[in-house]
C-alpha cells in the first residue's frame, strides 16, 4: 500500500510563497518527520496536506488517489498541534471519543475504545478530567490518544512536543515513537527541533525557505548533510572548510575527498594520544564532560570535549583525537 | 512596561482628542451664563414650562425683555399632555414660575389638581371672551390662541382619481373612501386625540360605532402626527398613498408648490375640533407677577400678530390680521365641535381605554 | 491578600459610581415607584396588585415578551453568520462594514422610525410586502436596531477562538456542520446567551420602535407604560408594570451573569484571519444581505435628504444653518449640532470616568457575587423605562442640593447612564484579561497601587479606554428616549431638533429633517469607524 504522496506542491499567500514545489512520500506504516526552522513553510506543507490550505499547484494523493477537492474531513487523516487543541468544554474520554460519536459508534465501542486509549497514552483513569485540570504533558497525550482513536489512515504532527519542557520532551518523544509503532501508524510529523525528530521518525525531510532541501532515511541524512545550513541545523556544531578541513581530512580521513566537514562538538576530544595539536581558549565543566574551545594548529578555533579531570586550563597545550564517526562531510558552499 | 502609540492609531486618537477638545472649547465659549433655575434675580427672569411646539421668534421675546426687562426662559416639557401631567406631579415644587400651552383637553386637569393660581386678566381682548374655560378654571388660565384639527385631503390625488374628495365624517366610512384616510392615535398624539374628540361630539354615545365602521373602512392609525402626515399622506414629505389626514386648518398653506399660488390640499372645515390653548401661573411661582405681566403681552397685538407664522395657531384676538395665505387658504372652521374640558377630563380615561379596544386587534 | 488599605481604596472607588447610580437612576425610579404604590399618600400595595389582574397588561406582557424573543432569535440567526464574516475572515471594506453595521444602535428611533416606515408603506419600495403595521415591522425594526449587539458580542467571542481547535475537529472527520455544532458553538454560547439577553432586554423595553411601526395596534410594557404616565397619570398602573419589568430584567441579568462567569477573558493577541474562500460564499452573501436591510432605511433617508418636492440638489444641508420653514426650529439645525457634539462630550466623560471605575472593580480577581452584583447593577439602566427616569428627575431632583431639574448638566447625566453599561462592557473585559501576576510583579519592584494602575492597567486597557469614550459619545449623539422626556432648554440637540422638524408640516422642514438625519448618521458612522480602527473586540459586545 503507498502512502502519502506530495508532488510538486506550491501553497502561496498573495505573492509569498510558503511551499516551493515540494515532492515528499510518507510510505505506509512510517513516520516522516519534516524538519526546518519556524517560518520555513513545514507548517503550510502540513496544512496543505490535511486540506486546509488550498495548493496553488501540485497535487497530494494518498494510496495513489489524488486528494484534490477532498475536503479536510473527508480525508481520513487526523491532525494533533502543538498545543493539543483539546475541546475544553468536553472532558478527557469525551474529547477522546469525540472523532468515535462522528462516526456514530455504539457507546459500548466508545468505552471501551477510549479505555484503550487512555492506557495506550499512559494516563488509566483520567477518563472524568476536564482538559483544564491537566499538566500539559498530559494534554498533549490525550490529543494523540484522540487522533489515534479512529485509526486514521495519516497521522498529522505539528510540533507535538515543542510545548513541552526539555525532560518531559525527551520522555514524551520515546513514549511517542513508542506508541506510533504499536499503533502501527503512518504518520508525518514537523518540527523544528531535530532532537525530535530523530526520536521519533524513521524518515527525514529537511526544509528551509518552502522547499525540501534534503530527504532520506534519518542515518543518510545525519551522515550527509545536504550543506553546512543542513549541518547546522542537524545539530552539528561546526562546519570546516578550505585549509582547515584539508588538514583535518588528512589526519582523519586520508582516502576522502571532501572539501568541507561538518563536525559534532564531540568529534573532536582533549587526548593525550590524538594526532591534533591545540591550546585550550576556554573551558567549562559539565557533568558529564568538559567543555572546551581549542585552538586546532593549522585547522583554528573548534569546538571539543575533554574527559572530567583532565587538565584544560586555558592557555594549556594538549593533543586532540578525532572520531570520524561525528563528522559528516557537507558540499563546499560557494 | 510602556506601550507606544500604533502609527496605524495614532491618527484616530488625534482626531478622536481633537474632536473632543474642540467641542469642550465650544461648550465653554457657549453655555456660560445660560445656567438654568431663577436663583439670581427672581423678578428678572421668568421660567415658562411649554409644549414641545413652542417656535415663538426670538424678536418677540426681545420686546417683552425691553418692556419690562424680564428675561424669558422657555422649558419644552413634550406634549400637551405630558406637559400637563408633569406640572401634576411637580406641584409641590414646580418646574417653572407659569405655564403656557395647556390645552382645553387637559385644562381641567390642571385646574382640579391644584396646579394654577388665579390671575384676572384685564388685557384679554374682547373677542376672546368666547374662548375662555367654563366653571372653575375660569379664572386660572387666559385662552392665547386656538387651532382647529381637522381632516385635510389632497385635491391633487382626488382630481387624478376623478373621485370628489370627502367632505364631511361620514364620508370617510364611505366605500369609495376605503383605504384613504390615516389619523395619528388618540392616546399618542394630541392631534388625534383631538379628532376623538371632534367624533365624540359629533356622534355622542355613536361614536363607538362610527369609530368600528372607520377601522372597517380601512382607516390607518399611527403613533403621531409626523408618521401620518410625513409618511402615510399623499401630500406630505414622504409622498405616502393616503389623502386622507388629520392635521390642522393651517396645514393646507405648506402645501403650496414652489413658483405656485395655489396650495394642492385643503381642510375639511366641517370635521374639526377646536384646540384652544392656556397660559396660566403656576402655584408656587417664584416671579408671579412676571407671568402675570408675560399673560398679558401674549394677549397684545405684537404677539397675538406673531402667532400663525410662528406657531401655526389662531390668534385669541380676531381683530388681528391674519398673513394673506391663512386668510386663503387657511381658515378656521365656522362651526368647529367642541367638547367641555370638565367632560374630557372626567372621561377621557375610559374613552381612550374604549377607543383602544376599538382600533387594536 | 487584599490589605485592609486596599479595600478602603476600592470602596471608595465604588462608592462614586454607586452614589452616582443611587441619585441619578435608583432614587428618582424609586421616586416614581413610590407615587405608585402610595397614591393618596398611604400605601395601598392591593391597587397595584389589582392593575396586574386587568386583562389588558397580559396582552400587553404577551405581546412584550413574544415580540422580544422573536426579534431577538432572529438577531441571533441573523447576526451570527455577520459576525463569522466580520471577525473571523479578512477582505477589503471589513473595518468599515464592522462601523457601518453598528451605526443603527446608535440611531435615535426618531429618525429611523420614518426611514423605515418609508420603505414600508405602501406607498414605499418594500410596500408590496404588506408590512406596514404589523408586528412583523415591528420584530423587523427591533432586529434592525439591535443586530449589531449580536455582531459584536459574538464575533469577540469568535475572535477568540483559536481556528485550529475547529481543524482539529476537521482533520478528525468532523464535517464543517459537525465542527460547527460540536465545536465552535458551544465556544460560542456564552457569548450568544449574552447577546441574546441584553437584545432581550432592549427589545422588551423598546419604546419608538413598537409605537411608530406598529401604529399603535399592538403595545408593550414600555409603551404601556407611557400611555399610563404621560397621558392617563394612572402612577399606579405604571409602577406596576414598572416593577414588572425591573424584575424580568433582575432576573434576564442574573442568568446573563451565569452564563459570563465560565467566559474566558479576552484573547488580546491578533490573529492572523484568512481570506474568503469559495465555501464562504453562503455566509458573505448573507452577510450583505445584512448590511443592506441595515442600511436600507439610511439610504432612503439620503435619497429623502436630496429631494424638496419634485426637485433634487443640496438644498435641504444648505438649510441647516436656518431655522426651517416658518422657523420651525428655535435655532439653526447645525446648532443642534454643535449643541449634541458638547452634550456627548460632557455625557462621554461621564460615563468614561464612572465606567472606567466601575470596570476596574467588577475586573478585580477573586471578586465573586459581589462584582457580578455591581455589574447587573450597572446594566440597570438599560432596562427600566425611560419615561419613569425621566419624570422621576422632575420629582426627586428638585430641591438643593439636587435642584438639577433645569441645570444644563442634566441631559448630559442622563445620557451617561444610558452609556454607562456600555463602557463598563467595553473595558472590564479588557480589564479582566491581565494577568493578575503582572500587578504582582510591578508591586514587588516597587510600584504603589497607582503605579501598578498607571504602568500595568493602563497600558492595556487605554485603547479600550478610548473606544469606550467614542462608543459612549455615538451612543450619546442618538440619544433620544432620556433626553425627550426631560426638560429641552434653549440648546437642543440634534435628535430634538430632528423630532421638531418632522413634527412641522411644509416640505422644507421635512427635507432638512432628512438632512440632518443624514448627518447626525454620518457623523455617528465616523466617530463609529474612528473607533473600530482602535481593534478592541469587547467594544459593543456585552
Amino acid at each position: 500500500m503507498k502512502g502519502l504522496e506530495v508532488g510538486d506542491l506550491t501553497v502561496q499567500f498573495g505573492s509569498t510563497v510558503a511551499v516551493d514545489h515540494v515532492d515528499l512520500e510518507v510510505p505506509a506504516g512510517s513516520v516522516v518527520a519534516v524538519l526546518g526552522p519556524s517560518g520555513c513553510g513545514k507548517s503550510t506543507l502540513l496544512r496543505a496536506v490535511a486540506g486546509l490550505e488550498v495548493p496553488a499547484s501540485g497535487s497530494v494523493a494518498y494510496d495513489g488517489h489524488s486528494l484534490a477537492g477532498v475536503p479536510t474531513h473527508k480525508r481520513g487523516f487526523a491532525l494533533m498541534f502543538q498545543d493539543g487543541q483539546l475541546f475544553e468544554h468536553l472532558d478527557v474520554g469525551a474529547n477522546i471519543a469525540y472523532p468515535l460519536r462522528l462516526r456514530h459508534r455504539s457507546r459500548a465501542v466508545q468505552g471501551q475504545r477510549v479505555a484503550e486509549l487512555l492506557d495506550l497514552v499512559g494516563l488509566q483513569g483520567y477518563g472524568d478530567r476536564t482538559p483544564a485540570t491537566l499538566s500539559g504533558g498530559e494534554r498533549q497525550r490525550v490529543a494523540l490518544a484522540r487522533a489515534l482513536a479512529v485509526d486514521p489512515r495519516l497521522l498529522l504532527l505539528d510540533e507535538p512536543l515543542s510545548a513541552l519542557d526539555r525532560g518531559l520532551r525527551e520522555r514524551l518523544a520515546g513514549d511517542l515513537h513508542d506508541i506510533l509503532r504499536r499503533a502501527g501508524a503512518t504518520a508525518m510529523l514537523v518540527t523544528h527541533d531535530h532532537e525530535e525528530a530523530f526520536a521519533v521518525a524513521d524518515r527525514m525531510a529537511v526544509m528551509r525557505d518552502g522547499r525540501i532541501v534534503q530527504g532520506g532515511t534519518l542515518d543518510e541524512v545525519w551522515r550527509r548533510p545536504a550543506d553546512g545550513w543542513t549541518a547546522r541545523f542537524l545539530g552539528y556544531a561546526t562546519v570546516l572548510s578550505g585549509e582547515g578541513a584539508r588538514r583535518l581530512r588528512q589526519l582523519a580521513a586520508p582516502s576522502a575527498t571532501w572539501e568541507s566537514v561538518a563536525l559534532r562538538r564531540s568529534a573532536l576530544r582533549v587526548d593525550a594520544a590524538g594526532p591534533l595539536t591545540a591550546r585550550v581558549q576556554e573551558a567549562r565543566v559539565t557533568p558529564d564532560q568538559i567543555r572546551v574551545q581549542l585552538d586546532v594548529d593549522g585547522a583554528g578555533s573548534l569546538p571539543a570535549v575533554a574527559d572530567p579531570g583532565t587538565d584544560v586550563r586555558v592557555g594549556a597545550s594538549v593533543r586532540v583525537s578525532i572520531d570520524t564517526s561525528r563528522i559528516a562531510p557537507v558540499p563546499v558552499e560557494r | 512596561m510602556r506601550t507606544r502609540l500604533s502609527t496605524r492609531v495614532r491618527p484616530c486618537v488625534v482626531a478622536l482628542s481633537t474632536l473632543m477638545v474642540a467641542t469642550f472649547v465650544a461648550g465653554c465659549g457657549q453655555s456660560g451664563g445660560s445656567s438654568g433655575g431663577s436663583s439670581a434675580d427672581d423678578s428678572k427672569t421668568l421660567v415658562v414650562a411649554t409644549h414641545d411646539s413652542w417656535a415663538m421668534s426670538g424678536d418677540v421675546l426681545a420686546a417683552f425683555r425691553k418692556k419690562t426687562g424680564i428675561t424669558v426662559k422657555v422649558q419644552p416639557q413634550g406634549d400637551a399632555g405630558q406637559l400637563t401631567n408633569k406640572l401634576v406631579l411637580t406641584k409641590d415644587s414646580p418646574l417653572a414660575d407659569g405655564v403656557y400651552g395647556i390645552d382645553n383637553t387637559f385644562a381641567s386637569r390642571a385646574v382640579d389638581e391644584g396646579v394654577l393660581s388665579p390671575y384676572a386678566t384685564t388685557a384679554l381682548p374682547r373677542s376672546a371672551a368666547a374662548f375662555r374655560l367654563q366653571g372653575d378654571g375660569a379664572d386660572q388660565l387666559t385662552p392665547v390662541d386656538y387651532s382647529d384639527v381637522c381632516v385635510n385631503v389632497d385635491d391633487t390625488w382626488f382630481a387624478a382619481k376623478g373621485i370628489p374628495a370627502p367632505r364631511t365624517l361620514d364620508d370617510l366610512t364611505k366605500p369609495a373612501y376605503k383605504g384613504l384616510f390615516v389619523t395619528p392615535g388618540a392616546t399618542t398624539s394630541s392631534p388625534g386625540l383631538a379628532f376623538l374628540l371632534a367624533t365624540i361630539a359629533a356622534k355622542g354615545d355613536g361614536w363607538r360605532d362610527y369609530w368600528t365602521r372607520l377601522m372597517a373602512n380601512g382607516t390607518k392609525i399611527t403613533s403621531g402626527w409626523s408618521d401620518a402626515y410625513e409618511v402615510d399622506f399623499t401630500a406630505g414629505g414622504g409622498k405616502g398613498d393616503r389623502p386622507a389626514v388629520t392635521s390642522y386648518s393651517s396645514s393646507p398653506p405648506f402645501t403650496i408648490p414652489e413658483g405656485k399660488t395655489q396650495p394642492t390640499t385643503h381642510a375639511l372645515l366641517d370635521t374639526c375640533f377646536r384646540q384652544v390653548e392656556y397660559a396660566g401661573v403656576l402655584k408656587g411661582s417664584k416671579n408671579p407677577t412676571g407671568m402675570q405681566e408675560f399673560i398679558d403681552f401674549m394677549l397684545g397685538r405684537q404677539f397675538q400678530a406673531a402667532l400663525p407664522d410662528n406657531m401655526y395657531v389662531y390668534p385669541v384676538d380676531t381683530s388681528v390680521r391674519l398673513p394673506e395665505s391663512w386668510a386663503k387658504f387657511a381658515k378656521a372652521s365656522p362651526k368647529p365641535y367642541s367638547v367641555a374640558p370638565s367632560e374630557v377630563t372626567r372621561n377621557r380615561t375610559e374613552w381612550l381605554r374604549e377607543w383602544r379596544d376599538i382600533t387594536s386587534q | 491578600m487584599t490589605s485592609l488599605r486596599s479595600r478602603a481604596g476600592t470602596a471608595a472607588l465604588a462608592a462614586v459610581p454607586l452614589l452616582a447610580l443611587a441619585v441619578f437612576f435608583l432614587y428618582p425610579v424609586g421616586g416614581m415607584l413610590a407615587r405608585g404604590f402610595w397614591p393618596e399618600g398611604s400605601f395601598a400595595p392591593g391597587r397595584v396588585l389589582e392593575v396586574l389582574a386587568r386583562p389588558r397588561v397580559h396582552r400587553v406582557l404577551w405581546f412584550t415578551l413574544w415580540s422580544a424573543a422573536a426579534a431577538t432569535a432572529v438577531a441571533i440567526v441573523t447576526g451570527v453568520p455577520v459576525a463569522f464574516a466580520l471577525h473571523r475572515l479578512r477582505f477589503p471594506g471589513r473595518d468599515l462594514v464592522r462601523a457601518l453595521v453598528v451605526v443603527p444602535f446608535v440611531l435615535p428611533t426618531v429618525v429611523v422610525g420614518v426611514a423605515f416606515r418609508q420603505l414600508i408603506a405602501p406607498s414605499g419600495p418594500l410596500g408590496r410586502l404588506g408590512l406596514d403595521g404589523t408586528a412583523t415591522a415591528i420584530v423587523a425594526a427591533l432586529v434592525f436596531f439591535n443586530v449589531s449587539v449580536v455582531v459584536r458580542t459574538v464575533g469577540s467571542f469568535w475572535e477568540a477562538i483559536d481556528p485550529r481547535r475547529e481543524e482539529a475537529a476537521a482533520a478528525l472527520g468532523a464535517s464543517p456542520a459537525q465542527v460547527f455544532r460540536t465545536v465552535t458553538l458551544p465556544a460560542l454560547l456564552p457569548g450568544i446567551v449574552s447577546a441574546a439577553s441584553v437584545v432581550f432586554l432592549f427589545c422588551a423595553t423598546s419604546f419608538g420602535v413598537v409605537l411608530t411601526m406598529g401604529g399603535l395596534r399592538y403595545a408593550n410594557v414600555e409603551t404601556e407604560i407611557y400611555l399610563l404616565t404621560t397621558q392617563e397619570l394612572d402612577l399606579t398602573g405604571a409602577a406596576a408594570l414598572s416593577v414588572l419589568q425591573v424584575l424580568v430584567i433582575s432576573a434576564l441579568l442574573a442568568l446573563s451573569a451565569r452564563v459570563r462567569r465560565s467566559v474566558v477573558p479576552v484573547d488580546r493577541t491578533t490573529k492572523r484571519v484568512p481570506r474568503p474562500r469559495r465555501a464562504h460564499l453562503p455566509v458573505l452573501a448573507w452577510t450583505a444581505a445584512v448590511v443592506v436591510f441595515l442600511m436600507a432605511p439610511l439610504a432612503s433617508l439620503v435619497v429623502a435628504s436630496l429631494r424638496r418636492g419634485e426637485s433634487w440638489g443640496l438644498q435641504n444641508y444648505r438649510a441647516l444653518g436656518t431655522t426651517g420653514e416658518r422657523n420651525a426650529l428655535l435655532v439653526p439645525a447645525t446648532q443642534g449640532l454643535a449643541n449634541s457634539l458638547q452634550v456627548a462630550l460632557v455625557a462621554s466623560l461621564l460615563a468614561l470616568s464612572l465606567g472606567a471605575a466601575v470596570a476596574f472593580l467588577v475586573s478585580r480577581p477573586g471578586g465573586g457575587r459581589p462584582t457580578a452584583v455591581l455589574d447587573g447593577l450597572f446594566m440597570l439602566p438599560l432596562g427600566v423605562s425611560a419615561v419613569t427616569v425621566g419624570f422621576g428627575f422632575l420629582i426627586t431632583l428638585d430641591r438643593p442640593p439636587l435642584d438639577l431639574r433645569t441645570s444644563p448638566m442634566l441631559i448630559p447625566i442622563a445620557q451617561a447612564m444610558v452609556a454607562l453599561p456600555l463602557v463598563v462592557r467595553t473595558v472590564g473585559p479588557v480589564l479582566r484579561s491581565v494577568d493578575d501576576r503582572q500587578r504582582q510583579a510591578a508591586s514587588s519592584l516597587g510600584a504603589g497601587p497607582l503605579r501598578v494602575l498607571l504602568t500595568v492597567d493602563l497600558p492595556v486597557a487605554w485603547r479600550s479606554l478610548l473606544a469606550a469614550a467614542g462608543f459612549a459619545f455615538a451612543v450619546s449623539l442618538g440619544e433620544f428616549g432620556a433626553t425627550s422626556f426631560l426638560a429641552r432648554d434653549d440648546r437642543p440637540t440634534l435628535p430634538v431638533v430632528i423630532y421638531r422638524l418632522i413634527g412641522h408640516p411644509g416640505a422644507e422642514n421635512f427635507g432638512m429633517a432628512m438632512a440632518a438625519s443624514v448627518v447626525l448618521a454620518a457623523t455617528t458612522a465616523a466617530v463609529m469607524f474612528a473607533v473600530q480602527r482602535l481593534r478592541v473586540g469587547s467594544m459593543g459586545a456585552f
